[in-house]
């Protein structure tokens, strides 16, 4: 539904600015949205300074050195700390982006944090994605075939395997569908721009043979076409990978089927 | 440690709050335009209620002198020239539309170049098109 504005218990308040480090030669400033569970409050914006001649230049090095030297509270997912596994997704400076690729250098002024758009908040940078992998999952994201199982393996030629380029190094970190408007209105109902783009993965894997079951799946007023190409979702892709033409391919294959 | 156990089972969890969204995105120029897309589709309505009272007005002297009185006034011209840009931008839009519905001008240059487009194109269309009427038609 849309509701353009927070709920009551979502508003934003003031928060806490914490002491600047002593003895540093170049700070930068970051304001970071905090909500803790077990306080009772609201959400607010605490203020914090990092002291970039003891940290390193991205801005998870920030979170990791903020956590380790002014509020071991602040809390945040991240794992690989190389763009590969997806958990340190948050939107930084207004876009969607990992924190662990974007350079602090990248941003002017204070930079500031706040959790994936538009989901519940379990606490600080956390949010609950159950919605999202659900989501994943309703398009049946494995090959699935109906002739018998050759010998060795799935054979496929270099060409084949060139139309996965661009579709299969998703790392579901969900910058993409949190960042689409059309998803924020309509997440329980429209698939949103990352479950697609692994649906037309499948649709285009010249080894699957449900092409037509995953088409007659996604086709339907909202899983689909609540696209309205609005490209938030490309334009925050951290890998560089297009949802937006992906969702346009698989609305094409519906229309041409028809004919 | 059993009184904590209990203390902990008893404490309700606080309901998660939702995140921001519109208030903390970055406007985007193709998210701001399908916005205005929307906004002048709605527009496009009303202009066409406009459009109605013309043709029905068109029906009687009277009445078209008062539809004359109201495409005269400085409110009306305004309204008027506002209702072009709409259909105008609406139309380019379409087109836009059409273009990604073939899987074309996704890519980074062409998808802000046809937004980009779309903006001046309605905007030049519109002024050009009243500078026409008005040196043809007078202004009166």
């Amino acid at each position: 539904m849309v509701q353009f504005t927070l709920p009551k218990n979502s508003k934003i308040t003031e928060g806490k600015t914490w002491p600047r480090p002593v003895g540093a030669r170049s700070q930068r400033e970051y304001r970071i949205y905090r909500w803790n569970p077990e306080d009772g409050r609201n959400p607010r914006v605490d203020t914090y300074y990092v002291d970039t001649g003891d940290c390193g230049p991205m801005v998870l090095d920030a979170l990791i050195w903020i956590k380790n030297n002014v509020d071991a509270t602040l809390t945040f997912r991240r794992s690989c700390r190389e763009g590969i596994c997806g958990s340190c997704s948050m939107n930084i400076d207004g876009t969607n982006t990992l924190a662990c690729t974007k350079a602090m250098s990248d941003i002017g002024g204070p930079i500031r944090i706040y959790p994936l758009p538009h989901l519940p908040v379990v606490k600080d940078l956390v949010p609950d994605l159950t919605n999202f992998y659900a989501q994943h999952a309703s398009i049946q994201p494995w090959l699935q075939t109906v002739s018998p199982t050759p010998q060795k393996e799935w054979k496929q030629s270099h060409e084949d395997r060139q139309k996965l380029d661009g579709l299969y190094e998703c790392i579901l970190c969900a910058c993409c569908s949190t960042a689409c408007p059309s998803y924020w209105w309509n997440s329980e109902r429209f698939l949103g721009p990352a479950a697609l783009l692994q649906a037309h993965r499948f649709i285009m894997d010249s080894r699957d043979e449900a092409t037509g079951q995953r088409l007659d799946n996604l086709e339907d007023p909202f899983r689909l076409y609540r696209c309205h190409t609005i490209m938030n979702c490309t334009k925050a892709c951290p890998k560089h990978l297009n949802p937006a033409k992906a969702i346009a391919e698989i609305k094409r294959m519906l229309v041409e089927r028809q004919v | 440690m059993m009184a904590e156990t209990s203390s902990l089972e008893r404490r309700v969890p606080a309901e998660r709050p939702l995140s921001p969204h519109l208030q903390i995105y970055r406007p985007m120029l193709t998210m701001m335009m399908s916005i205005v897309h929307r906004i002048t589709g709605l527009a496009n309505y009303f202009g066409t209620l406009l459009f109605a009272w013309w043709l029905i007005a068109a029906a009687s002297p009277n009445g078209y002198a008062k539809f004359q009185w109201f495409a005269s006034s400085w409110i009306g011209r305004l309204i008027l020239f506002g209702y072009t840009w709409s259909v105008i931008h609406h139309m380019l839009g379409g087109i836009r539309h059409l273009i990604w519905d073939t899987g074309r001008g996704f890519g980074p240059k062409e998808r802000e170049w046809l937004v980009a487009a779309n903006l001046v194109g309605s905007i030049a269309i519109t002024v050009v098109l009243w500078i026409f009427i008005i040196l043809t038609m007078g202004v009166g």
